[in-house]
């Protein structure tokens, strides 16, 4: 093509069609496009099968025995044992998370994003707050051990060697407060600076424009973050087997409810643990039917998550 | 050792055409000690003197770091009182950074700090004791990007008057706000919908009249027309002529026909070989834009560089 092809006529429609029409073959596209595809399938299989395999094992238990398995108190006899105070515990485990690592993590997440000054001293925090999320739960169950049940027994469980739903509470908290200071940071950050310099600019002080401005319009992306954070603590069984979480069985005493906080539990997944390292034959269809709680109750979690989310999403 | 440049003026004054001043880099060692610039074949000085009491900021030899880095240097001038002062010059000179000096938003910076001085009514404004938030609250500020809070207009115009604590009769304010503005008549039947859904250009008096509200001495506005079409640039200029009867304003534009549409005092900065921005000179906008003193001025606003 030279220069001089400008001075000549238009070409033919039928020349130009020629030229841009027709099909170009490009295997190594084609082939990656398939890689890509296999692991999405690869991935969802894995996942589906996991899933029948458990729905067809425990549906069994919900036929027979519908609400009576999510209400009963655990049991020596299949037939009898239910994940009722497992539930109860799981619950009061994360009422505590969200008392105690909520206010903590959102706390800290202001005070990196919106008051620390930007030095290295900063940015060391910040990245070992990183790798904090990233240290697997069992050494937080240890750190538990350690600090809530041995050193901390007078406050949190003097009639139960300190192995108490508030030492499994505080324990999980611990897990979860990276992740609760990471995302909320992250939904911080998303605020544009451009919203704050508004606020100062028309005189407001720092925390005038936090509690006006930054925090309602970060809100939706902490919340989202926080009930993440909680759905994985509800699922965590490691860190529970540290600070004494994984009681075989519990009496259904009269406690009340303040009582109980202090006394010997069981949470979903330590109870799920249990049941499966029985040789009996009858607690495999319960193991199966508990993975089924455990798991519809995070879907759950997460599903309001993600509506939440979407609902209130903000776009700049 | 360190690069600076002096401008040298042309010596001869009588002859037309005009000679343009000639510049010239030397090497020198020392330059914390601002020499004063040569004057100019046809006005004695770089700024401006006003009236004592006609001068609400003062800088004096004022220079903006971002940590190592400055930004400014030296800047000496004088912003009058009740008129519109244009800052322009081109890109990267430290306009908006001298801007955001005035009402202490580069606080807000961890690394910014000035050297210098800037005189508010007398006042040093960086002086031990001076309240930033207190600082704002008289030296209001107007954004390159419309801001306006993700809230309904009536909530965008009442937050300033309600973090100062105004305890007055907010529906009248916030009418006379957005009416100053000149976004009352578009918005008066819709108070209660999100700022953020107006078009730019309302947005931006939107802005304005949040800026307003609460009743500032001065108005900094940093390229406040960029992001705007032409026809609401024109609005704003217009607002910005009216404003002035009652607000010292103060705008950053890199847009030259909008400082000589609006402005009534120029001042030009352009970029050393440091890369600081300083104040070539500093004139009534006509005498700017007709008669530049300095040969840099007189590229810049004849487009030859910038």
């Amino acid at each position: 093509m030279t220069s001089t092809t400008r001075q000549q006529a238009a070409p033919s429609a039928d020349l130009v069609r020629r030229a841009i029409s027709g099909k170009r073959v490009d295997i190594g596209a084609r082939a990656f496009e398939g890689v890509l595809l296999l692991s999405l399938v690869a991935a969802l299989a894995i996942l589906v099968t996991l899933m029948a395999d458990v729905i067809g094992r425990g549906w069994v238990i919900y036929a027979e025995r519908g609400v009576d398995f999510l209400v009963s108190a655990n049991s020596r006899d299949a037939a009898q044992a239910g994940v009722g105070q497992a539930l109860f515990g799981s619950l009061a485990l994360m009422a505590i998370v969200a008392l105690v690592a909520f206010p903590l993590g959102i706390g800290a997440a202001i005070y990196l994003e919106e008051y620390a000054r930007d030095t290295p001293f900063t940015r060391f925090i910040t990245v070992n707050i990183r790798n904090l999320a990233g240290v697997p739960a069992i050494v937080y169950g240890l750190l538990g051990l350690a600090v809530f049940v041995v050193a901390l027994q007078d406050l949190t469980g003097p009639n139960s060697n300190g192995r108490s739903i508030i030492s499994g509470g505080l324990t999980l908290s611990i897990v979860v407060l990276p992740i609760v200071i990471i995302t909320a940071s992250e939904a911080l950050r998303a605020v544009p600076g451009a919203i704050r310099e508004a606020a100062f600019g028309v005189g407001a002080t720092r925390w005038e424009t936090i509690r006006s401005h930054v925090l309602p319009y970060a809100a939706p992306g902490i919340l989202t973050g926080t009930i993440l954070a909680m759905a994985r603590a509800f699922g965590e069984a490691a860190p529970l087997i540290m600070v004494g979480g994984a009681a075989s069985f519990v009496a259904a005493g009269d406690a009340n409810l303040w009582e109980q906080l202090f006394g010997p539990y069981m949470a979903m997944p330590t109870l799920i643990y249990n049941w499966a390292g029985l040789p009996s034959q009858d607690f495999r269809a319960l193991t199966a039917a508990g993975i089924m709680a455990l798991l519809t109750t995070i879907l759950a979690v997460n599903a309001i998550a993600i509506i939440l989310r979407n609902r209130y999403a903000r776009r700049w | 050792m360190t690069l600076r440049t002096d401008i040298e003026p042309a010596t001869d004054t009588d002859t037309e055409p005009r000679q343009s001043p000639t510049i010239r880099v030397m090497a020198t060692t020392q330059l914390d000690e601002a020499e004063p610039i040569a004057p100019g074949p046809q006005r004695d000085q770089v700024g401006m003197d006003f009236a004592a009491d006609q001068v609400v900021f003062e800088l004096e030899a004022l220079s903006c770091y971002y940590g190592s880095f400055r930004a400014v240097r030296d800047i000496s001038l004088q912003i009058p009182r009740n008129q519109i002062s244009a800052i322009i010059g081109p890109s990267g000179c430290g306009k908006s950074t001298l801007l955001r000096s005035f009402n202490r938003m580069n606080d807000l910076v961890d690394s910014a700090r000035i050297e210098g001085r800037i005189l508010y009514h007398g006042v040093d404004l960086y002086a031990d004791g001076i309240d930033p938030v207190e600082v704002r609250r008289r030296i209001g500020m107007v954004f390159q990007k419309p801001n306006p809070f993700p809230k309904s207009i009536y909530d965008n115009v009442a937050f300033g008057p309600r973090v100062a604590g105004f305890k007055g009769d907010m529906d009248a304010l916030i009418e006379s706000s957005l009416r100053r503005a000149a976004l009352w008549d578009e918005v008066k039947d819709k108070l209660r919908t999100p700022g953020t859904a107006l078009s730019g250009g309302q947005q931006q008096r939107l802005c304005i009249a949040r800026a307003i509200a609460v009743e500032p001495d001065v108005i900094l506005m940093d390229e406040p027309c960029s992001a705007l079409d032409p026809i609401a640039t024109l609005k704003i200029e217009e607002l910005m002529r009216e404003l002035k009867e009652n607000y010292t304003i103060v705008i950053v534009t890199h847009n030259m026909q909008q400082a000589a549409r609006v402005s009534d005092v120029t001042a030009f900065l352009t970029m050393g070989d440091d890369r600081a921005g300083y104040l070539v000179e500093m004139a009534p906008t006509d005498t700017i834009f007709t008669r530049p003193a300095n040969k840099l001025t007189e590229d810049y606003i004849t487009g030859r560089f910038g």
